[in-house]
């Protein structure tokens, strides 16, 4: 085999672009061989030509939601953090807590999402809120997790040393739960973006500051089905770029240490 | 030499007076195999009467009175579960006892870490941080005495250098072999000098080769410094090997069963490991062992 097709990156870019392709031809050879009707199915020729004649405001849409999926991604990393901080400080406090961390989290953001809405008159924020609540647990549960899953005998030669509470944590708690930490990002992204899409058609929003629910909504009322494809496939594209950078990020940060970032060695 | 047997019941007793009359303890008498001074002032740790029970009502350590005196290499051998590593771990603070209490240089732990009571503990596992690379890892234990200064690089070097690691200063543990990461732990150890150094089987999962060549640095380390040595063992040669004085324990409750004093030269090297004294020793104290497990 040509070195360039043996190499790794090829073979992890080219690999599932192949399959992707064959899919997408699949699909298309499909809609025109069957002639199924735009309106229930459309062929992909047909979603990019709707991609490319409403551009400007899928892109817009696109914005408006990849904004609330990021502000609500870094509310719940920073709540989620700080308050797994707190529950390890204190058995007392998480005994306390965590059970409303769960409730949260087992009540479904639909439910929830109108009374938020209701309560929080800016729409964008109320969006924010839903989406955070939603990717809130896992940063929780995970960090709590890996704050407590330290090496007992680096934490036996910590208290021999007598450090400290704040030296502890930061030396040796926090690099501990690092990779539960990201792992708990990493869903909490993709948890972010489902928020901020359920909270889109919850609250129904309209006019210039729409997001791709919105669209995909309106495309549905009006029988457009390559838009709606078109908006959906954007949502994908987000999700993806969002895993793609934070599968990235746990690679720089754990990629020289811990084993669930490390290639494997042949 | 002399092997002390003591009487099952009569765990409790201070081993110090069961080990005859006081010798000579110069330091420059150890290479002629002089025990130091045996008197209670030339103890450095003393474990007056602690015993230990677990909140799950385990007795793992019943009533011991024990003297490690400054300069010996002292180590703890017994069946599994009769507390050589709870009594090493309370005497470095890491378990509370039940009753009893332990003196560390006359005084509390509060006064660990002071210029000649600094005290390093090296554990079963290398227990290294593994996102750290190495030379941040023999650091830690500057960094956590708030040791600063141009200083620390020196030491940290001088410390690997001692152990052969200095190649592998920018390595990440998971890099290393398992003894290169036991010696990494041990570079930790001596890093900052300490006074007296706690070992709780260490080597114990490495392999034989490996292990008698750990053993052999840990006598040329030990000796170089004059460090006071507590070692945890299972392994009747390498306790033979490495140590001053032998106490050997018994398990249910953990107690003292007999002491061995090893009365050999000084620093010991693979002649005396292959020594028909050597064998003779191995013998006595597997004798011992056999006994402390039917007690």
């Amino acid at each position: 085999m040509p070195p360039l097709l043996a190499s790794e990156w090829f073979q992890r870019i080219a690999t599932p672009a192949v399959v992707g392709l064959l899919l997408v031809s699949g699909w298309q050879a499909a809609c025109r061989f069957f002639e199924i009707p735009q309106y229930l199915f459309p062929a992909p020729t047909d979603v990019a030509k709707s991609f490319l004649d409403n551009m400007p405001m899928l892109l817009g849409s696109l914005y408006i939601t990849a904004m609330v999926t990021l502000k609500a991604f870094c509310l719940a990393v920073l709540i989620g953090t700080l308050t797994a901080f707190l529950f390890v400080q204190s058995r007392l406090v998480e005994i306390g807590l965590f059970p409303y961390v769960v409730l949260l989290q087992v009540t479904p953001i639909v439910a929830i999402a109108p009374l938020i809405i209701i309560l929080v008159k800016s729409t964008d924020l109320s969006l924010i809120i839903c989406a955070t609540v939603v990717a809130l647990f896992p940063i929780i549960s995970n960090t709590i997790t890996g704050l407590r899953s330290v090496d007992t005998g680096l934490l036996s030669y910590f208290r021999m040393k007598k450090a400290g509470r704040l030296k502890t944590l930061v030396r040796l708690r926090i690099p501990s739960a690092l990779p539960f930490f990201l792992a708990g990002v990493r869903i909490a992204s993709g948890l972010a973006l489902i928020g901020a899409v359920v909270a889109e058609f919850v609250a129904g929003t309209g006019g210039r500051n729409s997001g791709l629910a919105y669209q995909i909504l309106q495309s549905g009322f009006q029988l457009d089905i390559p838009l709606m494809f078109a908006a959906l496939a954007l949502i994908a594209i987000l999700g993806i770029v969002m895993f793609v950078t934070m599968t990235a990020l746990t690679q720089v940060l754990l990629g020289h240490w811990h084993e669930s970032a490390m290639k494997e060695q042949a | 030499m002399k092997a002390v047997q003591t009487d099952v019941v009569q765990t409790s007793a201070v081993i110090e007076d069961l080990t005859g009359p006081a010798k000579t303890g110069r330091p420059t008498d150890r290479h002629l195999g002089v025990m130091p001074e045996q008197n209670a002032d030339a103890a450095i740790i003393r474990i007056l009467s602690a015993e230990k029970t677990f909140p799950n009502g385990t007795r793992a350590l019943s009533p011991i009175n024990l003297n490690v005196r400054k300069g010996e290499f002292l180590s703890l051998i017994g069946p599994s579960g009769c507390g050589k590593s709870t009594l090493l771990k309370i005497i470095a603070n890491l378990i509370e006892p039940t009753d009893g209490r332990v003196s560390w240089w006359n005084g509390d732990f509060n006064q660990i870490g002071k210029p000649g009571r600094r005290l390093a503990f090296v554990f079963q596992d290398p227990t290294l941080m593994p996102w750290a690379r190495v030379d941040a890892n023999v650091r830690l234990a500057l960094d956590l005495e708030r040791q600063d200064g141009g200083d620390v690089t020196g030491k940290v070097a001088a410390a690997l250098a001692q152990v052969g690691l200095t190649r592998f200063a920018r390595s990440y543990p998971r890099e290393l072999s398992g003894g290169m990461r036991m010696r990494v732990s041990i570079a930790r150890a001596l890093v900052d000098q300490p006074d007296l150094l706690l070992m709780d089987e260490p080597f114990g999962a490495l392999d034989e080769f490996t292990r008698n060549k750990l053993d052999l640095d840990l006598v040329r380390l030990s000796w170089e410094r004059a460090l006071t040595t507590l070692f945890v063992t299972h392994s009747i040669y390498e306790a033979i090997f490495l140590s001053t004085r032998i106490i050997v324990m018994a398990a249910n409750p953990g107690r003292i069963h007999s002491e061995l004093v090893i009365d050999e030269p000084q620093p010991r090297d693979e002649d005396f490991r292959t020594s028909v004294r050597f064998a003779h020793l191995c013998r006595e104290l597997s004798q011992m062992l056999t006994q402390a497990s039917h007690a």
